[in-house]
């Protein structure tokens, strides 16, 4: 009995593991250290490992080499080229997300489920297909290159015009950002429909009420409201264009110091066994996942904390 | 829902976004998708078959689906314990290996592909290998053999005296590292919601906490682990970046589906990489279906 009133009271005296309750309900202590031993090595084996690899094979030989990698000017037009693509492909999904998150969650309409679907079709698709489905279009082979050969062609004026303008898409940067555009298509609406449909009508119809219109119910009531959630979809969005490689890596054509993003140079770099090269470039895109954590994290923890 | 049935919407801009909406995803989406059916329809039925049961390309199908499978369960047993231990225990950096979970998300493919090959390279002549693979490459060789000879009824052909990296088991890794967020993800919010009176009950009742774990907690999270499961499976299944880097490419032994694809591209080949690319996109349109359905269930299953 006294043993039993001991143990009992230094339980009592030292705070619980979170979520870990009464001793009834508390694994035994071997199932516990050999739950978190697999963790732990499931987690250092996949995650810290890779991590830690891109930041070593980078210095490997020393800053004087890492820091050479950035003044290669293929690389600069590849940094470029990729901020570009991220520019246009994320406020293009950013408006598309706020307008498909307006008309599902505010309002009731037939097939609004097919909708939802259809809007996540992208992140079903592999990315060599949605590659592979511009090339189809855009292509040499595809409809864009058959109305460029056409004889008689619809609109004339804009066959001449896309010649001699010699407008490429495929192989090219629009394809590239068309690519991007399809591969990152549903991370804000995702986020804005389920948090927008719980927020509900009410204060939109307040103000309205109180005599705003359309414009200021959305400007001053609606958008602080998914302020946080546009952020989450959009740092996502993001991190999703500027790392795409499967999609852009079909439509680009591989030509340096034009069609080459980050991820697709770090390609060509590994393939020419310049490691140090790579892995400078690839520890670039890793600090930028990294910050993406950061920030999701962040904002994540805020949601908790204005939750609870 | 109010009590007279429909309420009129008197909120303005329905006509602009849903317009918006639907002309965005029919040019973006739609319209392009539906190129890869119409140009696959202009193959006659003979060709089609043809170009999609190649024996080269049934290889890969059954390297891609197999090797998916393979990842998605390693997932669902690890992902599984990550979460527990995520949930149920306290650590110092507990907030930390909770955010880096997300990190397959975050990080490009490729960047992920070169690290995986690079960390787990078998040693050669000219180089010591990666951190894991100079010691984890000559026990797994030895490791399969003698799991070949302990389990002679499964076909071992194809895994038998390969490298980790840049063979099939390099597959393995890298697919498990782009579903590895998925099951984790899908367990969390189910653990935290699981109240621990169910526990206390079943334990008060005289189950010992084996009974408890298996017969109590496993069936509340089972839903969410198979929609876990599938998510991985179908990211699995579509990768390309991560794996072309670490699998070592090799036609009808280590050369996954999505590569196939590019290698018909990359020979004028637009027809074959059509055909196999409408193969893929079934499979994946099934799984969505398939996917939807498990969360439909799962969240009935769990507002009881």
């Amino acid at each position: 009995m006294a043993a039993l009133a001991t143990t009992s009271s230094t339980i009592a005296a030292k705070p619980a593991p979170r979520g870990s309750g009464p001793r009834v309900i508390r694994n035994p202590l071997w199932v516990r250290v050999l739950f978190m031993g697999v963790a732990f090595v499931f987690v250092a084996g996949f995650l810290v490992l890779p991590l830690a690899a891109v930041f070593t094979e980078a210095l490997r030989k020393g800053f004087g080499a890492y820091f050479g990698a950035f003044t290669d000017p293929d690389m600069l037009s590849a940094l470029r080229l990729t901020l570009l693509t991220a520019a246009i492909a994320v406020p293009a999904n950013l408006i598309f997300g706020v307008a498909a998150a307006w008309c599902i969650a505010k309002f009731d309409f037939r097939g609004k489920s097919i909708l939802i679907t259809l809007i996540d079709l992208p992140f079903a698709v592999s990315p060599v297909i949605s590659g592979l489905i511009y090339v189809l279009v855009f292509g040499a082979q595809g409809w864009y290159g058959q109305y460029l050969n056409a004889e008689a062609p619809a609109l004339p004026w804009l066959q001449q015009w896309l010649i001699a303008r010699d407008f490429q898409i495929i192989f090219a940067v629009p394809g590239i950002v068309l690519a991007t555009v399809f591969v990152t298509f549903p991370f804000v609406a995702r986020e804005l429909i389920p948090l927008m449909q719980q927020q509900g009508n009410d204060e939109e119809y307040a103000a309205l009420t109180l005599g705003a219109n359309g414009w200021q119910t959305f400007w001053y009531v609606t958008l602080p409201n998914i302020k946080w959630g546009l952020f989450y979809g959009v740092i996502l969005c993001n991190a999703r264009a500027m790392g795409e490689f499967g999609a852009v890596s079909v439509v680009s054509g591989h030509i340096r110091g034009e069609t080459n993003t980050m991820p697709l140079h770090v390609e060509i770099l590994y393939n020419e066994y310049n490691f140090v090269a790579a892995f400078a470039v690839s520890s670039l895109l890793a600090l930028l996942a990294l910050l993406t954590l950061l920030l999701k994290s962040l904002v994540e923890w805020r949601a908790q904390k204005s939750g609870a | 829902m109010s009590l007279f049935g429909k309420r009129r919407n008197v909120l303005p801009g329905f006509g602009l976004s849903l317009g918006f909406t639907l002309a965005y995803l029919g040019l973006i989406v739609l319209i392009p998708l539906s190129a890869a059916f119409i140009k696959a329809s202009g193959l006659s039925a003979a060709d089609f078959w043809a170009a999609v049961t190649s024996p080269r390309v049934v290889a890969s199908y059954k390297l891609s689906f197999g090797v998916s499978l393979l990842a998605a369960l390693v997932n669902a047993v690890f992902g599984g314990i990550l979460a527990w231990v995520l949930v149920r225990y306290t650590f110092p950096g507990r907030r930390m290996v909770d955010a880096l979970v997300d990190l397959p998300f975050a990080l490009p493919t490729a960047v992920a592909g070169i690290a995986l090959a690079t960390i787990y390279a078998a040693p050669t002549a000219v180089a010591p290998g990666g951190w894991v693979g100079s010691w984890l490459n000559p026990i797994w060789v030895d490791g399969i053999t003698q799991l070949a000879e302990l389990v002679p009824w499964i076909d071992w052909q194809g895994w038998l005296g390969g490298k980790l990296a840049f063979d099939r088991p390099g597959v393995f890794l890298a697919l498990t590292f782009v579903g590895l967020p998925f099951v984790v993800r899908t367990l969390q919010p189910v653990l935290q919601e699981l109240e621990p009176e169910l526990e206390e009950a079943a334990a008060t009742l005289g189950a010992n906490r084996w009974q408890t774990m298996t017969r109590v907690i496993f069936p509340e999270l089972l839903p969410a682990l198979i929609t876990g499961f599938a998510l991985a499976f179908a990211r699995a299944l579509g990768e390309y970046g991560s794996v072309v880097f670490i699998a070592g490419n090799m036609p009808m032994h280590s050369e996954i589906t999505p590569l196939l694809i590019i290698t018909k591209l990359e020979q004028y080949d637009y027809r074959g990489a059509t055909a196999i690319a409408v193969v893929m996109l079934v499979a994946s349109f099934v799984l969505l279906l398939l996917i939807n359905l498990l969360q439909k269930w799962s969240r009935r299953y769990y507002r009881v």
